[in-house]
């Protein structure tokens, strides 16, 4: 009982500290969970960095999950979880409440005018690096052309232009370039089993 | 606000299909929601959609609990916001339950390796796609003072490596500049008026 106490809370610090969310998330979760009160060993903690980056979702829900699971079972991940989101989801509800009340006011639109082209910024350079890291396994700085991945190349273009040509869901381009990509890769060996 | 169920579900839904597919962080399930929200349920206008997408960069916590949250009550109110967030935390959480206990297979397994790796691809077409969109309406504004700030801003995320609330802090102060600077004229021009 005390375990789970002490993990809610852990997480509760987690979920209020972690400001620019993802990454800015992981010295504070090692901070809590494996410096500060030993529930994890280094190692642990980066195999969850490592499967947290292969899932989808937050790497705080997922190391708040991973965390709960393996020290308290589905009872440690509700309680964790649950600790994690806790002060985003006060803040956020009251921000939610301000901004739905004032956003029509002049003086605010010119403000929250400035704000979007960097958030448009941000998103296309998010864009960028996964776009990087798919195609050539690298970030900006060193990127080389022979290390470009053609298969991802193609997958690439190829959605972008149902995207763009045809209403076709999100969820359903990323599932499916999954699927074309890896029957890709597999099929040169499939042949050569044969 | 009424609550329709039928409504509600779709939230719960369209929030659970979201989460299951975001690969690489907080601004790829802002691409996918501004796709689901603004282009296909009409449920958020664009300009509403980046300003959350400000908020919830400069919250605390992870984005898209706090997209989640504020577009649940947008929707629903209190409501809206706990089905919101529910359906964005229910599918990491299942996931990784379950990972936990099998995750040196999971780690190891090739497969997972190669779909994981060109499941990027696509993941960048999309934001490709909704970067278009927007960086199409911004350029549309034909305004150079946020035509400029869109370059420095992709130039500093991108290449200096500037974090994302820092770049939004020094917006905002842009943002107030900006508004003393309307402010003050209008002063001129309908002088005494009080503007707040």
């Amino acid at each position: 009982m005390e375990l789970l106490l002490q993990l809610c809370l852990s997480f509760i610090q987690v979920g209020m500290f972690s400001v620019g969310g993802g990454y800015a998330a992981i010295p504070l979760i090692q901070d809590q969970i494996v410096n500060r009160h030993g529930l994890m060993t280094m190692a642990e903690f980066s195999d969850l960095i490592t499967v947290a980056e292969m899932t989808p979702g937050p790497i705080s829900i997922n190391s708040s999950t991973f965390v709960g699971m393996r020290l308290a079972g589905v009872g440690g991940v509700l309680l964790c979880t649950f600790g994690c989101i806790l002060p985003s989801f006060i803040i956020c509800f009251i921000l939610a409440h301000f901004y739905y009340k004032y956003r029509t006011v002049g003086g605010v639109q010119v403000v929250l005018g400035a704000l979007r082209p960097a958030v448009v910024a941000m998103i296309g350079s998010a864009g960028l690096s996964i776009l990087l890291l798919g195609l050539f396994q690298s970030d900006l700085f060193h990127v080389s052309l022979a290390n470009l991945r053609v298969v991802e190349l193609g997958i690439f273009i190829a959605s972008l232009y149902i995207l763009r040509k045809f209403k076709v869901s999100a969820v359903l381009v990323i599932l499916g370039s999954g699927v074309v990509g890896t029957i890709c890769y597999l099929l040169p060996g499939l042949v050569n089993m044969a | 606000m009424k609550l329709d169920a039928k409504k509600l579900f779709i939230l719960f839904k369209s929030m659970f299909m979201l989460s299951a597919c975001t690969f690489g962080g907080g601004f790829v399930i802002v691409s996918l929601m501004k796709k689901k929200y603004v282009e296909e349920l009409h449920w958020l206008e664009e300009d509403e959609m980046l300003d959350v997408t400000a908020i919830t960069q400069s919250a605390p916590g992870p984005l898209p609990v706090n997209a989640s949250v504020i577009i649940g009550y947008k929707m629903f109110g209190f409501v809206g916001s706990l089905v919101a967030v529910l359906g964005t935390i229910l599918p990491p959480m299942i996931i990784i339950s379950l990972i936990s206990l099998c995750y040196d297979q999971f780690r190891t397994n090739p497969y997972i390796a190669i779909a994981l790796q060109v499941m990027r691809a696509g993941v960048a077409a999309v934001i490709a796609d909704v970067v278009i969109n927007l960086a199409g309406n911004v350029l549309k504004t034909r305004r150079f003072l946020y035509i400029a700030m869109m370059v420095v801003a992709f130039f500093s995320t991108c290449v200096l490596g500037v974090s994302a609330m820092v770049v939004i802090l020094c917006c905002l102060a842009i943002g107030l500049l900006d508004l003393a600077w309307s402010v003050g004229k209008n002063k001129l021009k309908t002088k005494g008026k009080g503007c707040a």
